[in-house]
């Protein structure tokens, strides 16, 4: 990752703050609120020519909204975005683009029907021209995948490519409109560790063209391969500044985590029976990865089983069965010791799984719903809550404000609508929902997604309690870190096959990342 | 038995056909439009109504019969606007506000119509646009008659749907449009306005509708009438599932559907009213409903249709 | 321009948003007066007299305002669990049908069990009307809308075709009409010699159980849920196919009453004018009600008294009364605007 960006700074004597001339883009005091939460806060920074600059923080620090105002789909509350020596107008991604900024984001920014040409030729033309030009574009794009190792079929249809496919035609959208400044919203949380690899010698590649790229993640040992520079994001201050040779990966994570954490120290598990077992189970694709192939799975009482893998290799389909929402199309479903015949997430409630949804706005919660509503939305028709068809609503309450205050939930009310509430309160109501009926078998997918990491903290004390009672956890995260500190066992799916188990500490990161990368393990 | 199969080689069935057609095929690519660029436009009813009125009324007030089809078209791009206004910026529910579109495009075009016309018990007549034989085409057997002497608005709606087709899949315009309804976070991140692209496309929408319902009062036939749209922007709604949000299938099913009608109002008299003449007035709707069964399951909507989008939102 | 949530205003500020919304329409539609050359004063002053200013004028507003209370209880209870059910019409005339085919004679039956019978077998039809396009909305992906619309114009020529068939009356004189229903099974009227019938306080019943079926019971909770996220109802465990079928059953049958109530308590016979858009005016009822079966009382007063008072106004002032559609249209789009308003704020940056 040097080559170039030593060149550059060789020419500024090794300051990187004074000199004017590298300099291409400059924020200068941004700040940012949501209501009452402050995501950025005053926060400046300057961007040199042919520079990789990591921005470091944890889910929610406010790297992504700081990265949105700067393309202009928020506006800034204070601040502003220079490039090139000239002022961004706020609040416009046109100006963005032609000021030579482009953005990667995290969720693609793909039309699924359209070709990869057209994805990358639209909005390039004048909007009134009467043709689109498609054979200057092929040529273009052409060239382009060519020189940076993109390789791609202009024709081809964005809804069959992959995942890796899909974020080198986004690469290749900025590239297309000259973007001198490139920003990478997260881009590995959804690439194998290959695919990660490949991504860092485009990188390569683009600075030494002279490009500036602005990499966002909270991931730190990618931020030491791929950076010259990090900035390190917490709750929306901008609170250190390192040069990547400079630095090591125990100071920039005390900087992001702002005090010593504590691993959650967690005792040996004494594994109980299994409770939920799964025999060659297959399904079909969901939630916009791959299907279940034959997989079988035990989740034994008092055991955290973590799962890691990267996203869309079929971790949506197990949750999706486990959770009840999805039916197998063959092998067997046990709890306890008997074999489910139908399937449902009545069913699965019933059985003793407790779910914490991935995504808690859309599935976990109904936001224009009050807090009360949704605390019993699982357990509306128990005996606690209704009688004869007709809902306790003052048992409802009651079991909403016992949640609100066992699990300290901050809101106005009860009767409050849940879309008010920050994503910890949030998830802190789902938690109290799912554990409140002593479940047997849980079921966290992503519990810590986008949370503070105090909340974080939080989710993991009690999946810890609920082991501790002798719960069987199946725990689903991109974030390895989280599978590492908080399993007992880890298995590792990929295209909808899994892992043998393997016991806390007995494959390394690296062989875990092989796993994911979906080379079959030796000897199996 | 053989009567019923002889209709369809005469000219004159054709003919009607294509005359039914035009208008569904206006107010068809209308609707696609809205809908490829993410919105339902439930305001296809009413709309169609003061398009049939504004055209008709310009040509009785002493305009020309163009100028009578763009003030129509200028009167569905009002309402459009009315739609869009409330349904893309501020993200309305698309249901209610198409359903109050309608409601208010049809009460308002009947409040003008009384208040202009107070005393008239039947509506005037105005002299519509009359059929253009285009020289040596015209003469075909059956085939001639039926696309090559029609109205000019006819022969407009044929080359709308060229044009739709054209715009959508060919032009950087077109591209917009598509990827507007299937994931608008994708026209931002272009640096294109996703409300101004949606807003855009429901007025150039509207406006077709209008024009449609303008067809059938200064081509088809030559007055205003009451309740005279009945249901055909709700059938045009089916057609567009039916086609696949495409041009060239959406004429197709337009043409079938009105080959269908024009059918069955000649079957109907061949029954000699031993089958009561509601059967066959319903079969449209029950046809249309029928199409919508059979495809829906397969259909591909346009990803983003009915989703209000706002700026910023991944 | 962006929309940001805030907290729910409490109620004396909620009903201030449809004041503001037929504000908002009073101020839209009196440019149309002018257009008429009437002083939009003296012509809401007109519609205001025309609806409630004599004892008769009141009367005929609530006679009115039935048909609309069940249609809008139908439309409210159906947009609740968003089951867009555009098709109160059809399932109005369906009611309607029925209330001939057994109020006619063919069921000897004394009065208070020959009603009930009428009643119960108008919502089974309505409600089964209904369920077709729900079936088809569950099973097949068809949307509602479209389908319930079609039925409109299906149902309007089936009976069509009923009244100029099996249901013609053979002394009608070749009108499209049926027989008149039987004496009993006409709901009385509430005062003698005026028009008002017990249909209307049979509508008042309807809003109370629709009222407690939506905020005190299991079902209502969940048409609630599957309404604002059918995918976390789903998750949740609530069956939602199962609610919207519940759903369209409920809504159905309760726009089958307003047929009902039309013929048995008002016209006595089944024409083809039975309802000038009773189904369709259901939904700007139910819509200025904020979709609160208690609301839709006053709502559908309040939309009865513009029609009311605008034929009286019509006929000394001139202007046609379409104003009055065109109030309830505007009606309809202000009101949906203010409710935006009310829960969520537009910031401009």
């Amino acid at each position: 990752m040097r080559g170039s960006a030593d060149v550059e700074e060789k020419n500024q004597n090794g300051r990187y703050d004074g000199a004017e001339d590298g300099i291409v883009l400059r924020l200068t005091g941004i700040t940012k609120r949501f209501g009452p939460l402050v995501a950025n806060d005053a926060i400046s920074f300057d961007l040199k020519r042919g520079e990789v600059v990591a921005l470091l923080g944890e889910n929610g620090a406010g790297k992504t909204t700081l990265m949105n105002i700067l393309f202009g789909h928020y506006v800034a509350d204070e601040g502003s975005v220079e490039a090139f020596g000239k002022a961004l107008p706020p609040g416009d991604p046109r100006a963005a683009l032609d000021a030579g900024i482009g953005m990667v984001h995290q969720h693609f920014t793909l039309a699924e029907n359209m070709t990869v040409l057209e994805n990358i030729a639209l909005g390039t033309q004048a909007m009134w021209r009467a043709r689109l030009d498609r054979g200057a574009a092929a040529r273009r794009i052409r060239k382009l995948s060519g020189d940076f190792g993109l390789a791609i079929d202009p024709g081809a249809v964005v809804a069959a490519l992959s995942v890796g496919e899909r974020q080198r035609v986004e690469i290749l959208k900025a590239l297309y409109r000259d973007a001198r400044i490139l920003i990478l919203d997260e881009p590995t949380a959804v690439l194998t560790p290959a695919e990660t690899e490949a991504l860092f010698r485009t990188l390569k590649l683009l600075v030494a063209q002279g490009l500036s790229i602005i990499f966002i993640s909270h991931k730190l040992h990618e931020v030491m391969a791929a950076s010259d520079r990090v900035l390190v994001l917490r709750a929306g201050h901008l609170v250190g500044e390192r040069r990547t040779a400079e630095t090591s990966r125990s100071e920039l994570a005390a900087l992001m985590v702002g005090q010593e954490i504590a691993p959650a120290t967690v005792a040996p598990a004494k594994a109980g029976p299994p409770l939920l077992e799964l025999a060659n189970v297959s399904t079909r694709a969901g939630g916009g990865g791959a299907a279940l192939d034959e997989v079988s799975l035990t989740l034994r009482g008092g055991e955290i089983t973590g799962l890691a893998g990267v996203s869309g290799n079929g971790q949506a389909a197990l949750a999706a069965l486990i959770a009840g929402t999805m039916q197998p199309l063959g092998g067997d479903i046990a709890i306890g010791s008997a074999t489910v015949k139908e399937w449902s997430p009545r069913r699965a409630l019933a059985s003793g799984i407790a779910r914490i949804p991935e995504d808690r706005h859309a599935v976990g919660t109904i936001g224009d719903m009050s807090v009360t509503e949704n605390v019993i939305s699982e357990r509306y028709r128990s005996a606690r809550f209704s009688r004869l068809g007709f809902l306790d609503w003052r048992a409802a309450r009651g079991f909403a404000e016992e949640i609100i205050a066992d699990y300290d939930v901050k809101c106005p009310s009860p009767e409050a609508r849940i879309r008010l509430l920050s994503g910890g309160n949030m998830q802190k109501l789902i938690l109290g929902r799912a554990l409140d009926p002593e479940p047997s078998v849980i079921l966290a997918n992503q519990p810590t997604r986008g949370l503070d990491v105090g909340a974080v903290s939080y989710v993991h004390k009690k999946l810890l309690e609920a082991r501790a009672r002798g719960a069987a956890i199946l725990l689903i995260s991109e974030d390895l870190e989280e599978i590492l500190a908080l399993s007992d066992r880890i298995l590792v799916m990929s295209k909808g096959r899994l892992s043998t188990p393997s016991a806390r500490g007995e494959r390394t990161v690296r062989e875990l990342g092989e796993l994911m990368a979906g080379h079959a393990e030796a000897g199996a | 038995m053989e009567q019923a199969l002889e209709i369809l080689f005469t000219a004159s069935f054709w003919v009607a056909a294509i005359r039914i057609a035009s208008p569904l095929i206006f107010a068809t690519m209308g609707e696609l439009i809205c809908e490829r660029a993410g919105v339902l436009n439930l305001g296809i009813e009413g709309i169609m109504t003061a398009g049939a009125f504004a055209g008709w009324f310009t040509v009785y007030a002493g305009g020309d019969l163009w100028t009578g089809v763009l003030v129509a078209a200028l009167a569905g791009a009002m309402f459009g606007l009315l739609h869009a206004t409330l349904t893309v910026p501020l993200g309305l529910s698309q249901h209610v506000v198409g359903i109050g579109v309608t409601l208010l495009a049809s009460s308002l075009t009947y409040f003008i119509y009384r208040l202009a016309l107070p005393e008239v018990t039947s509506p005037p007549k105005i002299a519509p646009f009359e059929a253009l034989a285009i020289p040596g085409l015209s003469s075909i057997p059956i085939i001639g008659p039926a696309l090559f002497n029609q109205t000019p608005l006819t022969y407009l709606a044929f080359a709308t749907v060229a044009i739709v087709a054209w715009v959508l899949y060919r032009t950087p315009l077109g591209l917009a449009i598509r990827a507007a309804g299937e994931n608008p976070a994708a026209v931002e991140a272009q640096g294109i306005s996703v409300t101004g692209i949606r807003m855009g496309a429901v007025m150039v929408g509207s406006a077709l509708m209008a024009v449609g319902g303008a067809f059938l009062t200064m081509s088809a036939f030559n007055s205003f009438f009451f309740q005279m749209i009945n249901g055909r922007g709700w059938i045009c709604i089916a057609l567009v599932v039916f086609g696949s949000w495409r041009p060239g299938k959406a004429l197709l099913g337009a043409i079938l559907f009105a080959a269908f009608d024009a059918y069955q109002v000649r079957l109907q008299q061949l029954s000699g009213g031993v089958v009561p003449y509601q059967v066959f007035l319903m079969m449209p709707y029950v046809l249309s409903i029928l199409a919508l069964v059979l495809v829906a399951r397969r259909a591909t909507y346009p990803k983003a249709l009915m989703i209000p989008y706002q700026k910023g939102e991944r | 321009m962006r929309l940001e949530p805030k907290p729910t205003p409490p109620l004396g500020v909620t009903l201030l948003f449809p004041v503001a919304a037929i504000a908002a329409t009073l101020v839209i539609t009196s440019l149309l007066v002018l257009a008429a050359g009437a002083s939009p004063f003296s012509v809401f002053y007109l519609v205001a007299r025309g609806a409630a200013g004599t004892q008769f004028a009141a009367l005929e507003t609530l006679t009115r305002a039935t048909p609309l209370i069940f249609t809008g209880l139908a439309v409210a209870v159906a947009f609740r669990a968003k089951l867009w059910n555009i098709g109160a019409e059809a399932q109005l005339y369906i009611g309607g049908v029925v209330t001939i085919v057994l109020g006619t004679g063919a069921l000897p039956l004394p009065s208070f069990l020959l009603i009930p019978v009428i009643m119960l077998a108008a919502m089974a039809a309505g409600a089964l009307l209904l369920l077709g396009p729900a079936v088809l909305k569950t099973r097949f992906g068809v949307d509602e809308v479209v389908t319930t619309l079609l039925l409109n114009f299906i149902v309007l020529l089936f009976v069509s075709m009923l009244l100029e068939g099996p249901l013609k009356d053979p002394m009608g004189l070749g009108w499209p009409q049926s027989q008149r229903v039987v004496a009993e099974a006409q709901l009385p009227r509430i005062i003698q010699g005026k028009r008002l019938h017990y249909g209307f306080v049979i509508a008042l019943c309807a809003a109370a159980i629709v009222w407690v079926i939506m905020k005190k019971t299991v079902l209502g909770y969940e048409m609630r849920a599957v309404g604002h996220n059918a995918e976390a109802a789903s998750f949740a465990g609530i069956p939602v196919n199962r609610v919207l079928m519940k759903t369209a059953l409920l809504s159905g049958g309760l726009a089958a009453l307003a047929g009902f109530s039309e013929v048995s308590g008002l016209k006595g016979n089944l024409t083809l004018d039975l309802s000038p858009g009773y189904g369709y005016s259901g939904i700007v009822v139910a819509m200025l009600a904020m979709l609160n079966p208690l609301g839709v009382v006053a709502s559908a007063i309040f939309v009865a008294g513009i029609f009311v008072g605008a034929d009286a106004m019509s006929r000394t002032a001139g202007v046609p009364s379409y104003i009055a559609d065109v109030m309830v249209a505007t009606a309809l789009l202000t009101m949906v605007t203010a409710i935006l308003m009310s829960r969520y704020r537009m910031r401009w940056r």
